[in-house]
């Protein structure tokens, strides 16, 4: 037994603190410089980062499609574009927002919050974290290449068979489709296991689940529900893939095989994936008003309770997608029941935000606004979604731009405002500079003028009848105004979005310094510098308040005693968060990108072959073994005099 | 913010004001009407907490929004947890209460729509069949040779129940007359069903209403409901064969296209035209558009389509079949005697 | 990366832009002129037409439609001969096919001309030679929404073909 003491403790103390631990801790987290470090890193901030600027790529591209199709119908019998090109636009805009942009946006904002927030060293299991980042990467690139060159799918983000199945859709354009669901299936539930393994056993000792912040609530929730519901979309997709590679009968009505299947699969997952959507960005807004408002979220126990309610009705209204398709009559009744009943926690959630602000002293920076926009905006969706929960409301109004309407005040109301609150008010922990205020506030007002203008009119087409989908209308129904007047907002919104990049972009080179706490906001991401340093914490803090900034203002408590020349996290009981063990934390590595290519090559190459499914299993299974060859033992435990 | 309070009068104002022929405000059946009911009574209600969200969040502006830029969380001003708990729940007592009000009235709404035919009234019966992307209609009878086929256009007598069977040739396609009633999909493998009970005479536009491929956006239905009696006399004319061409030129379009390519796929009763997988023309000249709603049905409308039917519909079945100009000319003349 | 990985990718590249106008939706006149006359040999629309799925699947419409089944099922033969085997009477090359569509064949297939445009027949063309799994694999399609008795045409072997005269006194028609 090697017995150490003074400078050279490799553990963190009395002995060893201030600048000596974190030149040392820096050392054993740190990355390889350059290149190197940037392929091989585990750090859930790189990662985390890199994901959410790859997800903001997306929605660009996303966004850039939506305007295309509005240039389109901004007039009536525009023949500005081929109904092929629109088709594979409005796929391609919804793909992308729900698959590439919105899922993993939430969970790169979880990626890189939850340890912070918790108070831990890295995220569990952080060489998945990087392989699922790659996936995520290659299966939006594959999509979004394909686009390009013609072959972009154009059945629909929901790819309703037959219409997607080998007669109606000819050539490989829905395979990619299918075959990017199975990528971001794959990172989405490689970061839901690394989430829920984090938030249950790395709290800061002292955070007991009552004391857990809201966001690490809402991404626990939305991690189970990822869990549960994209096995069900990871089944449907591989079965149309069967269908259309190998010929089986799974939605092929004539052999028994029944469309109708695809509906019930695909819902099962689509309709829990907007909550998966929406319950992060509660998170956000829970503690945005909760540090702007100067006073603790009111009710606490009510928000967990609703979070935890709305994820396990989210599995129980799916068929209110369907309800136009002839199934029993009566059976409909508990859908709309249930439906009606997830806006009960929403309700809820509402009330307790605006008592926050009311009880407190809220102070309207650009984060809170865009609270406000999020209150104004999302409970006319949550409004007109209580509408549609009705059987024959929805008779009338599904598949119009009434739904349209309604899905983007909940969606971009719901979840792209709260996104940008946090992504304005985490600015400065994820870069040590804050953004700009002034250009923060135009875009801000440009954003909710613009979508209130492009959206709010899609209420009355859909009343008025005109169905979604559509690639142009006929003039005298009564439409062109009103669609003129969308595409106006559209542009609106487009050029705020620009405001926010150019602001983002300004600021991350001459921003103002922020400080470790800018905000005097209470949670524990904000008590360490900003931006964080490779190993988050130089000690583990130790928790007990849900506020704990608040509440131990200058000398948060803290725990020492983790090993420093190694990578080592502390693991706490589930739900007292008791100190338990310590445990290693992967080192960086290059093999989750080598598994990444190989599962790659597997999954693009099965679209032309089922053979590549044999064939490039031993890639993968080459890579997997050179990521789980063992290592050399570790070093005997040191011990402390 | 306050902007908005004012919007769901505008709503209903707005909406009342569009009428229209594919609107679902302006109601001319027994089912539009019970789900217009239904949509102002939760426009209403939703309205009323909409008004309350905003209100709320105005007073938790005016309050004290803005003061104290820089104090601590806990110095100053007495919380009012107390009264906000009560309010806490007030709010989630009125959510459940009205939701349980809601919930009660569409389920009563949706029984009245489920109530086939309460009067027991003898119903026209029509299937309706989907294609990708025209609509085959049939009407059928007791006395099967009285059955009468047409295309993207049903006529449907004020007054009398209708009842329709859905089917579907290749993909989902979902039919929606928006003034009669709400929609029901066709889908393959399946026969669904909807019973339309129109009550008000006039012109009134369906459209698919789920993605079915190139030309979902032009794939629509005229439907027209008329008295009983026009209806009667429309049923007698379709019963009709097509009428035998009398000038030249309609003779030479009549021989065009009962031999050459159009008789391929398209049936003119009475004629040698008999193919079955594209709309029936017995009587096309008689019906309001063409192409599923593409193009009015009159001289030029025929000239662009059988001319070019790739240019007003692109990505549809019917081929260019290039004729000449002579040819165009006469099988338009024909098609137009087609009443 | 592996070199098996990296070959792959680079195939996957070429089979990407190869596949720019493997999928082109021929809404007008394309992807050639139907104004153009037919070559008997080396018409340059048999390969456009053939290598692009859109128009496969137009001809599959078209072979359900025309009711080719009634004689020839669904490739496996009938009243006339089978579509899926590698013996060809008249020629297995579009063009031949094509030709035999419009034109007619002794002892019972019907000629076209007149009923069917140019451009379908060169769908159907294609249809047919996907039967026998000869144009590119990432062209066919596995089935078709209808009761099925024949093997996914992404699943199946390519034949040769094989010109056959037509045996005397023997084949349909008698």
């Amino acid at each position: 037994m090697t017995v150490l003491s003074g400078k050279d403790l490799p553990r963190d103390g009395e002995q060893l603190q201030g600048p000596a631990l974190d030149a040392r801790l820096a050392r054993t987290w740190g990355d390889a410089p350059g290149l190197w470090g940037w392929i091989t890193t585990t750090d859930h901030k790189r990662i985390g980062i890199r994901y959410i600027v790859t997800g903001m790529v997306f929605l660009v591209l996303a966004g850039l499609s939506a305007l295309w199709m509005r240039l389109q119908l901004a007039t009536p019998e525009n023949s500005m574009m081929t109904p092929d090109r629109y088709n594979q636009l409005f796929t391609m805009h919804g793909t992308t927002m729900m698959f590439l942009f919105a899922v993993p946006i939430m969970e790169a904002m979880a990626i890189y919050l939850v340890p912070l927030m918790i108070g831990t060293r890295n995220i569990s299991f952080p060489r998945l974290n990087a392989f699922s980042y790659w996936m995520y990467l290659a299966g939006g690139v594959m999509i979004w290449v394909a686009f390009v060159l013609n072959i972009g799918p154009d059945a629909g983000w929901f790819s309703y068979t037959p219409l997607s199945g080998p007669q109606f859709s000819p050539g490989k354009r829905v395979d990619i489709w299918a075959q990017m669901i199975t990528f971001t299936e794959v990172a989405a539930l490689a970061v839901a296991v690394e989430l829920v393994a984090t938030i249950l056993k790395q709290r800061a000792p002292g955070m007991t689940l009552a004391r857990m912040p809201l966001f690490v609530w809402g991404a626990l929730v939305t991690a189970f529900m990822v869990i549960f519901s994209m096995p069900s979309v990871a089944l449907a997709s591989s079965l149309l893939i069967a269908d259309r590679l190998i010929g089986t009968h799974f939605y092929n009505a004539a052999e028994h095989g029944d469309p109708l299947l695809w509906q019930h699969l695909f819902w099962f997952f689509g309709h829990p994936e907007v909550y998966i959507i929406f319950l992060p960005a509660t998170g956000f807004v829970s503690h945005i008003t909760e540090a702007f408002s100067r006073r603790p979220v009111f009710a606490y126990p009510a928000m967990v309770l609703s979070l935890v309610t709305t994820g396990l009705l989210a599995f129980g209204v799916w068929v209110h997608h369907m309800f136009a398709t002839g199934l029993p009559r009566l059976g409909y009744s508990f859908y709309t029941a249930a439906t009606l009943a997830v806006s009960i926690p929403a309700a809820i959630q509402i009330f307790c935000w605006i008592a926050t602000m009311w009880d407190g002293r809220p102070r309207f920076r650009v984060p809170l606004l865009y609270v406000v926009a999020f209150i104004v905006t999302f409970v006319i969706g949550g409004l007109s979604g209580v509408m549609q929960a009705s059987v024959p409301i929805d008779l009338q109004v599904h598949d119009t731009y009434f739904v349209v309407a309604h899905f983007h005040y909940v969606l971009v109301g719901g979840a792209v405002f709260p996104l940008l609150g946090a992504f304005t008010y985490w600015f400065p922990k994820f870069t040590g500079r804050m953004m700009d205020d002034r250009l923060g506030k135009i875009a801000f007002w440009m954003i909710f003028i613009g979508f209130q203008v492009a959206f709010f009119p899609m209420h009355f087409l859909g009343l008025m009848g005109m169905p979604r989908r559509v690639y142009t209308y006929p003039t005298n129904m009564g439409w062109d105004e009103l669609n003129l007047l969308a595409t106006i907002g559209s542009f609106v919104v487009a050029a705020a979005f620009l405001v926010f990049i150019v602001n983002a972009i300004f600021s991350l080179a001459r921003g103002a310094v922020a400080g470790a706490n800018p905000w005097d906001a209470p949670g524990l991401e904000w008590a360490t510098s900003s931006p964080p340093p490779q190993y988050n914490f130089p000690h583990i803090p130790v928790v007990s308040s849900r506020t704990p900034l608040w509440d131990n203002r200058n000398h948060l408590p803290v725990m020492t005693g983790l090993r420093v020349d190694d990578r080592e996290l502390l693991l706490t009981s589930v739900m007292e968060a008791i100190p338990d063990v310590r445990d290693p934390s992967a080192m960086p590595s290059a093999w989750p990108l080598w598994a990444a290519m190989a599962t790659t090559c597997l999954f693009i190459s099965s679209i032309f072959t089922p053979w590549a499914v044999v064939i490039g299993a031993f890639p993968v299974a080459a890579a997997l073994i050179g990521w789980f060859w063992p290592k050399s033992p570790p070093g005997p435990e040191p011990v402390i005099e | 913010m306050r902007r908005r309070l004012l919007l769901p009068i505008p709503l209903f104002v707005l909406v009342s004001g569009c009428a229209g022929i594919q609107s679902v405000s302006d109601d001319a059946g027994r089912e539009s009407g019970l789900i217009w009911s239904l949509f102002v009574l939760f426009g209403i209600v939703t309205a009323i907490f909409y008004v309350a969200v905003i209100a709320f969040l105005i007073a938790a502006y005016w309050r004290r929004g803005g003061s104290n830029q820089d104090g601590l969380p806990d110095e100053g001003g007495v919380t009012r947890e107390r009264s906000l708990r009560t309010a806490f729940f007030l709010w989630t007592g009125a959510v459940i209460g009205s939701l349980s009000l809601l919930a009660l009235a569409s389920y009563f709404t949706d029984r009245g729509l489920a109530s086939v035919n309460p009067e027991n009234k003898p119903m026209v019966g029509i299937d309706l069949v989907a294609n990708q992307w025209w609509w085959d209609v049939r009407y059928h009878y007791d006395d099967p040779s009285q059955n009468i086929r047409t295309a993207n256009e049903i006529h449907l007598p004020a007054g009398v129940p209708a009842m329709i069977s859905l089917k579907s040739n290749d993909v989902i396609h979902s039919f929606w007359v928006p003034n009669l009633a709400g929609k029901q999909d066709l889908i393959p493998g399946r026969i669904n069903d909807i019973v339309l009970m129109p009550r008000r005479i006039g012109h009134y536009r369906a459209q698919c209403a789920e993605y079915c491929g190139l030309q979902h956006a032009h794939m629509a239905l005229d439907v027209i409901v008329e008295s009983p009696a026009d209806f009667q006399r429309w049923e007698a004319a379709q019963r009709q064969p097509a009428p035998a061409p009398a000038t030249p030129l309609a003779q030479a379009g009549y021989a065009y296209v009962t031999s050459r390519e159009c008789s391929t796929c398209h049936n003119i009763a009475g004629t040698n035209a008999n193919g079955t997988v594209a709309p029936d023309l017995t009587h096309v000249a008689g019906r309001r558009t063409i192409a599923a709603g593409t193009l009015p049905m009159n001289r030029a409308g025929l000239y662009a389509w059988i001319a070019d039917p790739q240019g007003a519909k692109p990505g549809n079945n019917m081929p260019t079949v290039g004729l000449n100009a002579d040819e165009l000319h006469a099988v338009a003349a024909y098609l137009e005697t087609l009443k | 990366m592996s070199s098996p990985c990296r070959a792959s990718l680079i195939l996957l590249a070429f089979i990407l832009l190869a596949g720019c106008d493997r999928e082109k939706r021929g809404m007008t006149h394309e992807p050639k002129p139907e104004t153009m006359a037919f070559v008997p040999s080396g018409d340059p629309r048999a390969s456009d037409y053939e290598n692009n799925a859109f128009q496969m699947s137009q001809g599959q419409r078209l072979f359900m439609w025309m009711n080719c089944v009634g004689c020839h099922a669904h490739g496996g033969g009938g009243m006339g001969p089978p579509l899926m085997d590698d013996k060809w009477r008249y020629g297995g090359r579009m063009e031949d096919i094509v030709y035999t569509i419009l034109n007619g064949r002794p002892n019972g297939m019907p000629p076209f001309k007149g009923r069917l445009t140019e451009q379908q027949a060169w769908q159907l063309a294609s249809y047919v030679r996907s039967l026998s799994a000869q144009p590119r694999q990432d062209v066919l399609y596995s089935r078709s929404d209808e009761m099925s008795i024949t093997e996914p045409a992404t699943l199946k072997e390519r034949n040769a073909i094989m010109n056959e005269p037509p045996a005397p006194g023997h084949g349909p028609g008698k």
